[in-house]
């Protein structure tokens, strides 16, 4: 559909007075290729979804799933559990590395960036084993601080490593929310005499959290998707309890349930955080 | 037996297998690379058309690959398509057991999820792009592939260069759950490394700082890559 490109000052063409706006194309009726493409891509999503359904029913196990649904139930709160101390902990630990980025000292601002860059560089399953068995073979060393106990656990070494692995990435989200906030805020806080926590509270933080709101909820969904890999460390999380059910039984269905449950709870997030934002947000729309 | 005994690439040491495993890692990320841009380009291009069916079974590619965690991903296609290949035979009258290959199943799961996250980073370009880019286009006459080709697509690289970095960042880190599936990148051979000699913290140390260096050249060459892409277009 290429027209000639020599439209402009082609003999023939009326010279048009005034600013006359030709009107848009009308919307392509009937059958277009675009229209048969989705209609086809729609049909793969709908055999896909049905044929999870059917799939699902064919092999419903009653035995199955009395057995096992109930440790899915205790490996999601695993999962809920370990996401939500690790953000946490890693909320706490990312406000002074976020400050060290910010610091002037060129030490600490060294340091600050050599965490985060370890953290965010490398992968967390190596992270975990690093901990796990990496600190594990260090027996005698953490057993003479009295340490022992600690990495001797798998959950702990997982909260240990996820915190940690957080906290870098939620320093990085942490800065560039206060420095999305213009300096002038800051001057115009002082200008109105008030304190450094004052404006931190009342200037700083408000305006920031809309811009770290999007970063947090994505890093919390990164959380929970990741922390699938503690079940290689042999802690029993919802993926943990469903390669354990795997390897009993040999039926797809239990990794079909697994991605199920995860589709819901990341979707849930999702929405929740979207409407957190529209709500936040509301004196932004016109 | 020291340290550097043991990372030498002598028949003692371990070196040349890490090596091995470092080929490995970067040849998977390498090889997805192409087919997550493609199928994320494709997707972005289902995202923002007109037709809604299209843009529905775009959103549904990226809710599923997006929503699932990595590891799952991994374990339903390699698995799955175990499974279902071996349901083809003993449909068709046959009886073998078929072993899916590792890195083909770490690349079609790999790829499939960065294709989601690209899918995003292409689709907030497009947004970037004026309308007027369009019309502009339009009006000299060019046809809609021609306007992509030589208006679009130079403009909208530019500006999804620095997400699509980021996405070669996180690929290059996913590939070691690959190493679950038992295929021999840098974390499965200083695993191995670290079971036979005991000195678990030294191997994957070295994992983590092979690691490093990989992202350290990656982040070299992508920003050389960038400052080239930005330096050809105009300035605004």
């Amino acid at each position: 559909m290429s027209e000639p490109p020599s439209a402009i000052g082609a003999p023939g063409l009326p010279a048009r007075g005034g600013a006359e706006v030709l009107p848009p194309p009308p919307p392509a009726r009937g059958l277009t290729r675009a229209r048969v493409t989705g209609i086809v891509l729609l049909g793969v999503w709908a055999l896909v979804g049905i044929g999870t359904v059917l799939f699902l029913l064919a092999s419903w196990n009653v035995e199955l799933f009395t057995r096992y649904a109930p440790r899915y139930l205790s490996g999601l709160l695993v999962t809920v559990e370990l996401v939500a101390i690790s953000v946490l902990a890693g909320a706490v630990l990312s406000v002074p590395i976020a400050l060290g980025r910010r610091s002037k000292s060129r030490i600490i601002g060294v340091l600050a960036y050599t965490y985060v860059y370890f953290f965010r560089g490398t992968p967390l399953l190596a992270q975990t084993f690093l901990v796990y068995y990496g600190l594990g073979s260090l027996r005698p060393e953490l057993e003479s601080v009295g340490l022992w106990w600690f990495f001797r656990e798998a959950w702990y070494c997982a909260i240990f490593t996820f915190s940690l692995n957080t906290a870098a990435y939620q320093a990085e989200i942490l800065r560039g929310a206060i420095e999305s906030v213009g300096r002038g805020q800051w001057e115009a806080a002082s200008a109105l005499g008030l304190s450094r926590l004052q404006t931190v509270y009342k200037i700083i933080i408000p305006q920031a959290a809309l811009v770290a709101l999007r970063p947090y909820g994505n890093e919390i969904i990164l959380m929970i998707k990741g922390s699938a890999i503690v079940a290689i460390i042999t802690v029993y999380d919802l993926m943990g309890e469903t390669r354990r059910a795997y390897s009993r039984t040999f039926d797809f269905q239990t990794y079909i349930w697994a991605a199920l449950i995860y589709l819901g709870i990341v979707e849930m997030l999702r929405m929740t955080i979207d409407r957190i934002e529209r709500r936040l947000t509301r004196h932004l729309r016109r | 037996m020291d340290y550097t005994a043991l990372l030498s690439f002598g028949p003692e040491g371990w070196g040349d297998d890490i090596a091995s495993g470092v080929a490995v890692t970067v040849s998977l990320a390498l090889a997805t690379l192409p087919l997550g841009l493609a199928l994320g380009f494709v997707v972005a291009l289902g995202k923002r058309s007109a037709e809604p069916t299209l843009r529905l079974s775009a959103n549904i590619f990226t809710t599923i690959f997006r929503g699932l965690p990595e590891l799952l991903t991994l374990f339903l296609v390699y698995y799955g398509a175990q499974i279902a290949i071996q349901q083809v035979v003993k449909a068709a009258g046959g009886e073998t057991y078929i072993e899916i290959n590792a890195f083909a199943a770490g690349m079609v799961a790999l790829g499939a999820v960065f294709s989601a996250y690209a899918s995003e980073v292409f689709a907030a370009a497009f947004n970037a792009i004026p309308h007027g880019q369009y019309e502009g286009a339009h009006a000299l006459g060019l046809s809609r592939r021609r306007t992509m080709r030589l208006v679009i697509l130079p403009q909208l690289i530019r500006i999804a260069l620095p997400g699509l970095s980021n996405l070669w960042l996180i690929l290059l880190k996913e590939t070691a759950l690959v190493s679950i599936i038992g295929l021999s990148d840098i974390l499965r051979q200083t695993g191995i490394a670290s079971r036979t000699t005991g000195e678990a913290f030294l191997f994957y140390g070295t994992a983590c700082l092979l690691y490093l260096v990989l992202a350290l050249i990656s982040s070299v060459a992508l920003s050389a890559v960038e400052r080239r892409v930005s330096a050809s277009g105009a300035a605004r």
